[in-house]
């Protein structure tokens, strides 16, 4: 069997627990990790060998169209009956093409100690106006306390989906909600002030002037955050190998208000947008090998130490598995708090998001609008938001 | 002699003939086929008929790339050629030093396209950032920025070419010219520049269809930020088949426009010079 890896900070992990398993069943396993941001690419000419791969991902529904009849239905298969949840499957026409196989969690990563040279505490943040209130703040006094509120929001490709995607999310999903829908045709936009609100935020209180963005990439932002120029990095319980220098005790995590909804419940943005799918063209023999393989990754002891232990070399995953076992992963185990307390999780709706093109659109846009912040900049992005979404969505795909 | 030369032609030349075959006639083909189809992976195409011109011609981004490449390619040719030419006169001047110089100046070409764009990008931000400014904010830097990493690139490449052609041109029709009583400027207009002819032609081909087939460069240093105001044609097309859904048909039939619009350019702009090109 192949499987064609999406992650590559998982990569090695991957190449490991291949070898383990080759070792205790003599099936051998070939994974490949395809570049960041070019796992369509490299997919779209994979499948096209003869040794296709017979294990590969997609991002959600939107993702699914391109990879739809490629897809081996699951529905009844060993590792369906495993899922915690029946969330976790995406389903489709009757069918369940893919499978969640890890949960993640996102929101602003906070430096408490350098919050609290600045004189607060994460309790001193419950809503938008509060984080604005500090940031601002830091600001005001960055040149005596020696750091800014934010890292670089950098819009480099290494670091832009932090901010065309995950934090677009927001917008969507209070726009979902208070719609109670699930996905839509047509966006309307109506938090889109909320989120030039949190933009202006971020792009005005960073380490650098809001025009050198588009030139500022993610190791930028991690560099900042490690090295104590920024209190507040957004990105996801994925980055805690990044962010661990800082200490345990330092890190926090607070939801990212944009001052809509229940602020005082609101919880951090929990989903995933990775889905694995078996290649229906592969030989039946490998078909159920690669099930076995599937199966093998959430049950055996082996599998699960690989997928769900943070320690050097492991993947660190939460998996939606009934076999997930408690995390090292000092992020993780803050976003169950947050669930313990009865938080309200945000949903990652961005799985619905029309297109990669919509995303690099809406990128491009608040780009240009960070660096010269005027209402023509911004209707470019509301142009890019609300009336690219129409046009993408009516995409003929055929 | 001329009979083993005859026996033997399949051992010498079929390997790259089946090089040719496998890389270059195969490929396309098969892409021309794909313009007509839809599809995912390049193994099974549904065919769809003209569907994928119409909306390749449809996409204003694709005319808005042509039209960025066009001026590009206007501006890199004059500013390639015309700097090219001038260092190649001084360099056959005989002034001390002058291998060095065309050494140095012929350097930047064996870098590689991805990574020059990436290093004039730290050049071209590390700049800017003093005034607050970055690369990608604003098209006129991008543009800019593109001419002269490829001026950068190309002007050493282009000056060989034209050194070259300089020492062949014979010393005595100078010299008759100057005994004639031309000064300098009539000797460059009238002797050096229709001797020059086919080094000239040469030049303007490779630096015509070099403009037009910009990629790496583009890829790397502006990526067609801001929102792809500075997308050439070829990542346009690079852009289409891998990034959008549904859109790999649409790509293939740009790259066939595309491919036509570059052999029309390169076969008008060879006769248009050839023309002019002078018998010694």
């Amino acid at each position: 069997m192949y499987y064609l890896n999406f992650k590559p900070e998982a990569d090695a992990a991957w190449q490991e627990l291949a070898k383990a398993y080759t070792a205790e069943t003599g099936v051998e396993v070939k994974v490949q990790t395809a570049a960041s941001g070019q796992y369509e690419a490299t997919l779209m000419s994979e499948i096209a060998k003869t040794e296709a791969p017979t294990l590969f991902q997609v991002n959600g529904p939107v993702g699914l169209k391109n990879w739809r009849d490629y897809c081996y239905d699951l529905t009844g298969s060993k590792i369906a009956g495993e899922l915690s949840s029946d969330d976790f499957a995406l389903m489709d026409g009757g069918e369940m093409p893919g499978i969640a196989y890890v949960i993640e969690t996102y929101g602003i990563i906070v430096n408490t100690k350098l919050l609290g040279d600045a004189g607060y505490t994460l309790d001193d943040i419950k809503s938008f106006a509060d984080l604005k209130k500090v940031a601002e703040d830091i600001t005001a006094r960055s040149g005596e306390l020696g750091f800014s509120a934010f890292t670089s929001a950098g819009m480099d490709g290494s670091s832009d989906w932090r901010f065309k995607t995950h934090l677009a999310n927001l917008p969507i999903y209070f726009e979902y909600e208070a719609d109670g829908i699930g996905d839509t045709e047509a966006i309307k936009g109506t938090y889109l002030d909320n989120y030039r609100a949190v933009w202006d935020l971020y792009i005005n209180n960073c380490t650098c002037a809001p025009t050198l963005l588009s030139a500022k990439t993610g190791d930028d932002s991690v560099a900042e955050f490690v090295t104590e120029q920024a209190v507040f990095y957004q990105n996801g319980t994925w980055a805690y190998g990044d962010v661990a220098d800082v200490g345990d005790e330092n890190l926090g995590m607070l939801p990212i208000y944009i001052g809509v909804g229940d602020e005082a419940n609101q919880g951090l943005c929990t989903g995933t947008e990775n889905y694995w799918c078996v290649n229906k063209n592969a030989a039946p023999e490998d078909i159920q090998a690669t099930l076995d393989f599937m199966y093998w990754c959430v049950t055996s002891e082996t599998g699960l130490d690989y997928m769900c232990s943070g320690d050097e070399g492991k993947m660190g995953f939460v998996i939606p598995f009934k076999g997930n076992l408690e995390s090292t992963n000092a992020l993780v185990n803050i976003a169950n708090d947050y669930v313990a307390q009865g938080k309200t999780s945000i949903k990652w709706c961005f799985p619905t998001m029309p297109s990669e093109e919509w995303k690099n659109v809406l990128g491009s846009a608040l780009t240009t609008y960070a660096a010269d912040q005027t209402d023509a900049n911004w209707e470019t992005v509301r142009a890019a938001f609300v009336d690219n979404w129409a046009k993408e969505k009516a995409n003929p795909t055929v | 002699m001329e009979k083993s030369i005859k026996r033997y032609f399949p051992v010498f030349l079929g390997p790259t003939f089946l090089a040719f075959i496998i890389g270059f006639i195969v490929p396309f083909i098969m892409g021309l086929y794909l313009s007509l189809c839809d599809f995912r992976a390049v193994t099974d195409a549904k065919f769809v008929g003209l569907s994928n011109f119409a909306r390749a011609f449809q996409d204003a981004e694709f005319l808005h790339a042509f039209l960025f490449t066009a001026a590009f390619t206007a501006v890199t040719v004059v500013l390639i050629n015309v700097i090219a030419f001038a260092v190649a006169m001084v360099l056959t001047q005989n002034i001390p030093g002058t291998n060095i110089f065309r050494t140095t100046f012929f350097m930047p070409n064996l870098i590689g396209g991805i990574v020059l764009g990436y290093i004039w990008q730290l050049i071209f931000n590390g700049v800017l950032a003093r005034y607050d400014l970055a690369l990608k904010i604003s098209a006129k830097y991008g543009f800019w920025g593109l001419v002269i990493v490829l001026c950068w690139q190309q002007i050493g490449y282009m000056m060989i070419i034209y050194i070259a052609g300089l020492q062949s041109i014979p010393g005595d029709l100078n010299e008759a010219a100057q005994i004639d009583g031309a000064n300098a400027w009539q000797r460059l207009w009238n002797v050096t520049i229709p001797n020059m002819m086919p080094s000239i032609t040469i030049c303007t081909f490779l630096t015509l269809t070099n403009g037009f087939k910009l990629f790496d460069q583009n890829l790397s240093l502006t990526a067609g930020e801001p929102m792809k105001q500075t997308e050439g044609l070829a990542l346009n097309i690079f852009n289409t088949f891998y990034t959008r859904v549904g859109w790999q048909g649409v790509g293939q039939a740009k790259a066939v426009v595309f491919f036509i619009l570059v052999v029309g350019l390169g076969l008008l702009q060879l006769r248009m010079t050839r023309s002019k090109e002078v018998q010694q």
